[in-house]
């Protein structure tokens, strides 16, 4: 893997009066429960992760498990209670007020659930903030916002103010804003769970494509799991403020590491989430039949194809090598089989 | 029996109850209580009581602690008084600089620094009032009177009443629309014609030096108070008292520490406009979603760019809603303050009451009543108003509320000038239109008096007489016939009965202050007007109310009709009942009723409308009729709304049995009147608004205690 951008280590966040001295008497074993009686809240409990340039990210939780809180302890919106989080080598937590205020103008972008635009503020302007904070001078930003409006189509309607657009369009907007000072490291808090399915999917392919020109390091925060699925690079699930299990989609869907994270891989359609590769067979590479597919290919896409053929199918690589093979069999395995098993 | 099981609360109110009751019949009146009426309290008696506190000497009647508790407290206003006097008079002598004398001068510190301040306020009103009025004060503090001799067409010449009409219409216009405009226009026109221009002018003066500087001092410690929790708990009670206080109780200090006049009303009118404009930016603030206050500091805000460019601008509607309190608050002490000596409106409104001239006071009051609407509407207007986009427009659209008022200026101008040739040796009537030059109605208001008087007094008469006889004396004396005692352990146990302990300390010591202060028998009689002002305006604003809520028309006319009235200053209410019931009792406890019912009606609605329509649909389709869905669904629902409505409704009634000391009632106002024209009263007026604050408290408290819970218990908090 290239370089790291983001790095916990053992990162608390505890709310409440005495948070730091409890967390301390606890040795790193905390419990949420014992916590809880003694009047503290457990957001996030001894999360230790790395994300490295470029990869998104995705974590997954049900309201309240401390997903959010977690971001904003990465994004120093609050301050960790205990752990170290190190963004491009640098200690987060070590920063005074002046160097978090650099980070955030030239590092960081974040998009909120609610969108967060400021009222009084056209799109544009809107768009500019974060620019003429920095002391871009107004034309400059104006114009750098104005290709930003562009970038997320919203041409036309720069003049608008947020009360006159709709929710995808406010989003847009906050996404633009995000990204206006072009920053490395990108967080969305819940993106698009204020907006109707539609506009949801709509907006979701519109991130994968951004994210396909600008390459960012991205954490991505969604309580939604077939979100996760269709964006992710990788994925943390997360329970009560503890990372249950942190693995690519296929993994998380194959081999679940609890009970809690195989709850949520049962009614996912594996055909749609897996690859070819997820399944093949990487050590037999004879007897196959005509039928070569790309090892990269989503099993939805070819299973058909496969179906029809009667002997193995062979697996390649983008340089057209085999790589390994396919049974027909296997093919409905996956699609039924492990479903069955877990119901 | 079931009900008492049903209700287990119930038999605790009832116990409390009988204790009560029974303290009252097992103390007996002592023989030599009499209630004494008016100066009473000031004579030498042999048989007064005398203790020493502090080295001040309290003078009192000595009953049965049982009975009234001795006035443990009374050492406070004199306290007060004296430590008011040596911090002015004595405290920290320094050398100032004295520029009329040349030379250098010792004086105490705090007088130093309130002649300067005085001084400034002067220099500030008068600037303004010259602005508008014309005059030559201002170039005189700049420069000297022998420099005015030299130059005498340097004085100001003011501007003419039309730019002043034309201005507020096209402010009106850009704020609004035509409508207000109209009403701008027109009101400044009536203003002009019925010769008030000049008071209008003061008073609007005296707004525009007080209300901006409220607001700044407001914002500030709102901000400050947001930011940090220490500051807020310790405004936090301040703010609570002064919104309960009396507003001119504050008036009797501000006479000590600054003097009589403008400058010393509106030093006070501050005092007292700060607090609204701090709670509502700590409220506007608070309500800001946490996201963007999130997005502005990922957008690498500093704490200064964060409140300057995302926190003030996001909660802009909230704090201009505070300016309009601001507004509104300070034109109501700018006529009230007239008790000290600030010109204007409320000055003319004083003396014509005080000559019993009803046709002048009316005018006066129509006045003010009409300014009051137009600030509040304009001030309302601005805050509703969002932002536009302009870059797209040209350069006559973006600025032609500019090009009109540069046009309408010069238009005034040239007609005042004009006017100089028209009315050759009178009145300019295109420049300014002096006092009691303009038309005047108040001959035919005064005969309107007198005829109803002639025609109605039988009638009239018989009602008074009924109303004290029979109805308001007798209430009074069942009052004062609690016992301090019964009546202490009738308000702590209330208090513990709704809020548990806290509740009941908190009202304990708000009750115990009043008990121990010297003005026990006055609290009492403040509360029995204010109690009987209360159950009916609570009657009336509850039926009407209900009755307005039926239809969704007259439901809005109503809030409609309740904004418009609650704009009047409340001195303004004793113009019209004076006018039918002259001086009595029942002309003040009419004027309480009028002003009071206003929260209750509003409240009502609100609290009725605040009904879910998914409860309306659900209890429908359940088959209740209108009736039943009234008392079944929507009243247990508006219920706890209703109540914070009592709260207004009491703080409202208390606010005008003051006042209405002016008319000649024997409250606790009647003493905060006398403090005003006694040299010493500075300490006398501040304990006895700070009395009138807790009673109101005393409620405030209970109630909202009992509003949390209730609404917690509906799930609606």
């Amino acid at each position: 893997m290239s370089e790291t951008v983001i790095k916990c280590e053992s990162v608390y966040k505890i709310f409440g009066e005495n948070a730091k001295k409890m967390l301390e008497d606890s040795n790193g074993n905390v419990d949420a429960k014992t916590f809880q009686e003694r009047g503290c809240i457990v957001g996030v409990n001894n999360a230790s992760f790395e994300v490295a340039k470029g990869e998104m990210l995705v974590v997954m939780g049900l309201s309240g498990s401390g997903k959010s809180t977690l971001l904003r302890c990465i994004s120093r919106l609050t301050n960790a209670t205990g752990g170290k989080i190190f963004i491009e080598g640098q200690d987060l937590l070590e920063l005074n007020n002046k160097e978090l205020i650099e980070l955030r103008r030239n590092k960081m972008g974040m998009v909120f659930q609610s969108f967060a635009l400021l009222p009084h503020k056209t799109v544009v302007e809107n768009i500019a903030f974060p620019l003429q904070i920095k002391g871009t001078n107004t034309e400059e930003s104006i114009s750098r916002a104005m290709e930003m409006v562009k970038l997320v189509g919203l041409d036309g309607r720069e003049n608008y103010f947020p009360r006159e657009l709709s929710g995808g369009q406010q989003q847009r907007v906050g996404i633009a804003r995000s990204l206006a000072v072009e920053p490395d490291i990108w967080f969305l808090d819940e993106p698009f769970s204020a907006l109707d399915p539609l506009i949801r999917k709509e907006m979701q392919d519109e991130f994968l494509r951004l994210q396909e020109k600008l390459q960012k390091t991205i954490m991505f925060i969604t309580h939604d799991f077939d979100e996760a699925l269709k964006l992710a690079d990788r994925i943390a699930i997360m329970k009560d403020g503890i990372i249950e299990q942190l693995d690519t989609p296929a993994n998380i869907v194959l081999n679940p590491a609890t009970e809690y994270v195989r709850k949520f891989t049962e009614e996912v359609p594996r055909e749609k989430v897996l690859i070819i590769e997820d399944v093949m067979d990487a050590s037999s590479k004879d007897n196959l039949g005509d039928l070569k597919v790309s090892k990269d290919e989503i099993i939805e896409n070819v299973a058909e194809k496969i179906l029809t053929q009667e002997k193995l199918v062979g697996v390649v690589d983008s340089n057209n090598n085999i790589v390994g093979s396919i049974k027909p069999s296997k093919i409905i395995d996956t699609v039924f089989g492990g479903r069955k098993n877990g119901s | 029996m079931e009900y008492l099981k049903k209700y287990p609360k119930l038999s605790q109110w009832l116990f409390l109850l009988i204790v009560f009751f029974a303290l009252c019949f097992a103390i007996d009146v002592p023989e030599t209580y009499k209630f004494i009426r008016g100066q009473a309290e000031f004579v030498k008696d042999p048989n007064q009581s005398v203790y020493f506190f502090l080295g001040k000497e309290v003078r009192y009647y000595a009953f049965d602690v049982f009975w009234r508790l001795p006035p443990l407290l009374g050492w406070l206003p004199i306290w007060i008084n004296d430590s008011l006097f040596f911090l002015m008079n004595e405290w920290m002598p320094m050398e100032f600089w004295n520029e009329d004398t040349q030379e250098f001068k010792t004086r105490p510190l705090l007088l130093e620094i309130s002649r300067n301040l005085t001084s400034f306020m002067t220099f500030l009103i008068e600037l303004i009032r010259e602005i508008l009025l014309g005059g030559l004060e201002t170039i005189v503090a700049f420069t000297s009177w022998d420099f005015i001799d030299a130059y005498p067409w340097l004085e100001l010449p003011g501007l003419p009443w039309t730019i002043v009409a034309a201005g507020a219409a096209i402010l009106s216009y850009k704020l609004s629309g035509k409508g207000l405009a109209l009403f701008a226009g027109l009101t400044m026109i009536y203003i002009s014609i019925f010769g008030q221009w000049k008071p209008s002018m003061q008073t609007l003066s005296f707004i525009l030096v007080a209300a901006p500087l409220s607001f700044i001092f407001g914002l500030g410690l709102g901000i400050a108070a947001y930011k940090s929790k220490r500051v807020e708990k310790a405004l936090y009670p301040i703010l609570l008292v002064m919104q309960t206080m009396p507003q001119y109780a504050v008036l009797v200090p501000a006479l000590v520490l600054f003097g009589v006049g403008d400058h010393a009303a509106v030093i006070i009118t501050m005092v007292v406009a700060v607090p609204p404009m701090i709670l509502l930016t700590i409220l506007g603030l608070r309500a800001i979603p946490p996201e963007v206050i999130e997005a502005g500091r990922m957008s690498g805000c500093t704490n200064w760019q964060l409140m300057f460019k995302v926190l003030i601008p996001t909660a802009r509607r909230d704090i201009l809603i505070g300016v309009n309190q601001v507004i509104m608050v300070c034109f109501s002490m700018a006529v009230i303050s007239a008790f000290i000596g600030a010109k204007g409106l409320g000055f003319n409104l004083l003396l014509a009451l005080n000559q019993l001239n009803i046709g002048l006071a009316l005018e006066a009051g129509l006045c003010i009543s009409l300014i009051a609407i137009l600030l509040d509407k304009m001030s309302l207007a601005w805050a509703n108003k969002q932002t536009d986009y302009f870059g797209n427009l040209t350069f006559f659209q973006r600025n032609k509320n500019v090009i009109f008022f540069a046009a309408s200026f010069v238009i005034g101008i040239i007609l005042a000038y004009v006017g100089t040739f028209i009315f050759k040796g009178s009145f300019n009537y295109l420049f300014e239109i002096p006092h009691n030059k303009g038309i005047s109605t108040a001959d035919f208001w005064n005969k309107g008096v007198d005829w109803i008087f002639d025609t109605f007094f039988v009638y009239i008469k018989a009602f008074n007489t009924w109303l004290i006889q029979d109805v308001l004396q007798p209430m009074r004396a069942l009052y004062l016939r609690m016992p301090a005692v019964a009546t202490l352990v009738l308000a702590v146990g209330a208090g513990y009965l709704i809020g548990g302990i806290r509740s009941a300390l908190v009202v304990a010591a708000l009750t115990l202050f009043i008990a121990l202060s010297p003005w026990w028998d006055r609290a009492l009689v403040t509360l029995y007007m204010a109690t009987f002002g209360v159950v009916i305006s609570c009657l009336i604003g509850f039926t009407v109310g209900t009755l307005c809520f039926q239809n969704k028309k007259s439901a809005a006319f109503m809030l409609g009709v309740c904004d418009i009235f609650q704009t009047f200053p409340s001195f303004v209410y004793l113009i019209p009942v004076m006018m039918l019931f002259g001086i009595t009792d029942t002309s003040v406890l009419i004027a309480v009723i009028v002003y009071a019912t206003i929260p209750a009606t509003r409240y009502t609605i609100e609290g009725l409308r605040s009904v879910p329509v998914g409860l309306h649909e659900a209890a429908t389709m359940s088959g209740v009729n209108k009736f039943q869905r009234l008392t079944k669904i929507e009243f247990p629902l508006a219920f706890p709304h209703m109540m914070l409505g009592l709260n207004q409704t009491i703080v409202f009634a208390l606010f005008m049995v003051i006042i209405g000391a002016f008319i000649g009632t024997e409250d606790l106002g009647q003493y905060i009147l006398k403090a005003l024209s006694d040299k010493n009263g500075a300490g006398i007026g501040l304990t006895l608004g700070i009395c009138v604050a807790f009673i109101g408290l005393i409620f405030d408290n209970l109630i909202r205690t009992w509003v949390g819970k209730r609404k917690k218990h509906l799930g609606i908090a």
